[in-house]
């Protein structure tokens, strides 16, 4: 099986695919999606890849496989997995055929999930919060803009079965794709389940790592992984290492229907660039499937700004507050009181990228970069609270202030940007069924 | 004492999921990483204490296959969220830096 890269759209060298091409895998895919760059995808149905570049990837894989008669098999489309994400890779691969003269029978398989249907198996009891997120509620359900179901590897299998040879998936577990061709050919469950780990991801488990293509081999009870490009070697070290790449644990990886336990592989060189993986395990467990839903928390607007004055430096936290308490004031005057909106100082310089959990407490620099963040459930009150704030905070007056032209200095003109609706994960959690099917209806369609 | 930062090749931190951070500990050579293992001072409780969060929450992992350390903890504002201030979790791995090692499992060397 052959991985193009880490993401469609994240690009990879012809060269490497060709070489892929030439060993005749069963499969080539690649992953389309992360939870990674945040809720905003999910939750605004935009692909996280700009179109451009998810197609220059699919028509390499496209013009490449579908003559070979290899099958294409991507999971979630577009960043996301839900329906806007993969109609526009369906799109995509048709607009493609089109201008390629391919031909082949697509499958789309739908992730997207009514939030009736949630509420239902809420309602029944069957769904449960994963570690270390909220439990759930039916106000969250009724907030979420869109909820996903993850798939697991059975929907592939039958879509392959039914003869498709582009399968495109919305929401799947990043491994299902390949474990479910693996499977499909008599491979056992935990090398497919293992193979697909390391092929989601490209190269990545490789040395140097980069957006490149990957063969695995999936034989018995190991994997054999080896990147097409020459530049690159798998290492057992590199291998094991790509284990433990986001995911909570190192070695135990929960999949839809089983865990893929990894605590006691063995990496074995098996090349100057391949590495055989052997000594996982599966163990079946109950059908859980987990539901990822992105929910409005407002419209966003920031400004960016920065300043010299070490007077200003020297009393940051009470010159923050009075400036809360001014843009507080003059809102209210306004129309708009304090509930309406929050207002967030991102302050680099003090603890910008750490937050509250910032353990240093001294700001060392002479110069601090702020932004200044105000949201709201209403666009206008964001865009006037946000104005308003960019007042304050260049003119408020503090202790000892000498800087009357100004307490900040703006980069832009216009400085206030209009960020746009965003979002936040409201469910991650996980609903146990006894069909892998139903929530991922599968439709085929003739493209040509 | 030797610090984390000048006898590990890579110490990282990155999402795990919306709602977790997970983060990594590498070392070189099977001999450092058995040293700082013996060291003990590598644990849940360690990591509850560098980011402020509840060991019974924070899931930690050894892994010699990879030499590497791995520690699970909770986020305080989930990925993205108003407040946030790494949508990808991979600036949050300072604290580890300047973790110290007693030296007396160094001396052999």
């Amino acid at each position: 099986m052959l991985s193009v890269s880490s993401i469609l759209g994240y690009g990879f060298p012809e060269a490497s695919l060709k070489a892929g091409l030439a060993r005749n895998p069963h499969y080539v895919g690649v992953d389309g999606g992360s939870t990674d760059p945040g809720a905003f995808y999910l939750g605004s149905g935009k692909c996280l890849s700009a179109h451009k570049a998810m197609k220059r990837d699919l028509r390499l894989m496209l013009t490449g496989a579908v003559p070979q008669r290899v099958p294409v098999v991507i999971g979630t489309c577009g960043g996301a997995g839900g329906e806007p994400h993969l109609q526009a890779v369906a799109e995509l691969a048709r607009t493609i055929a089109r201008e390629e003269g391919l031909q082949f029978r697509m499958a789309l398989i739908h992730a997207e999930q009514e939030p009736g249907k949630v509420q239902s198996w809420f309602d029944d009891g069957k769904i449960s919060a994963l570690r270390n997120v909220p439990a759930l509620t039916t106000a969250t359900i009724s907030r979420a803009t869109r909820i996903v179901g993850m798939m697991g590897a059975e929907p592939f299998t039958r879509a392959l079965d039914q003869g498709a040879q582009v399968v495109l998936a919305g929401r799947a577990s990043d491994a299902a794709s390949w474990a479910g061709c693996a499977i499909r050919n008599g491979a056992q469950a935990a090398p497919s389940w293992y193979a697909g780990k390391m092929l989601e991801c490209g190269s990545a488990s490789a040395t140097p790592k980069g957006h490149d293509c990957l063969m695995a081999t999936v034989r018995g009870d190991h994997v054999d992984l080896e990147p097409m490009n020459h530049a690159r070697k798998c290492t057992p070290l590199s291998v094991a290492m790509h284990g433990m790449h986001e995911n909570a644990s190192p070695t135990l990886h929960e999949e839809p229907g089983g865990l893929l336990d990894a605590t006691d592989c063995t990496f074995t060189t098996i090349s100057d660039h391949a590495v055989r993986i052997g000594g996982m395990r599966w163990t079946g467990r109950p059908y859980d499937i987990k539901l990822e839903g992105a929910e409005c928390v407002g419209f966003r607007v920031i400004t960016i700004c920065g300043t010299r004055d070490p007077i200003l430096i020297g009393q940051l936290d009470s010159y923050l507050q009075t400036a809360r308490d001014d843009i507080a004031a003059r809102a209210a005057g306004f129309g708009v009181s304090a509930e309406k909106y929050q207002l967030v100082f991102h302050v680099y310089g003090k603890d910008g990228v750490m937050g509250d959990a910032e353990q240093v407490t001294q700001i060392r620099s002479h110069e601090l970069g702020i932004i200044v963040e105000v949201v709201s459930d209403s666009e206008e009150d964001a865009i006037a609270v946000l104005s308003i704030a960019r007042v304050v905070v260049a003119k408020v007056d503090f202790i000892g202030r000498l800087c009357k032209g100004g307490n900040m200095a703006f980069p832009f003109s216009p400085s206030d940007i209009a960020v746009g609706l965003t979002y936040k994960f409201s469910l991650f959690h996980v609903v146990r069924t006894d069909d892998p099917y139903a929530m991922f209806p599968t439709e085929y369609e003739e493209v040509r | 004492m030797a610090k984390l930062r000048d006898i590990a090749k890579i110490i990282k931190s990155k999402n795990a999921g919306p709602f977790e951070i997970t983060i990594d500990i590498m070392f070189e050579t099977q001999g450092l990483y058995d040293k700082v293992v013996a060291s003990g001072v590598i644990n849940a409780q360690l990591f509850a204490k560098l980011y402020d969060v509840d060991v019974n929450n924070v899931l930690y992992t050894p892994y010699p296959a990879a030499l590497a350390m791995k520690g699970t903890i909770p986020r305080h504002i989930s990925s993205g969220d108003i407040g946030d201030t790494d949508v990808y979790g991979a600036q949050q791995h300072a604290p580890m830096l300047d973790v110290e090692i007693p030296t007396v499992y160094f001396k052999k060397d």
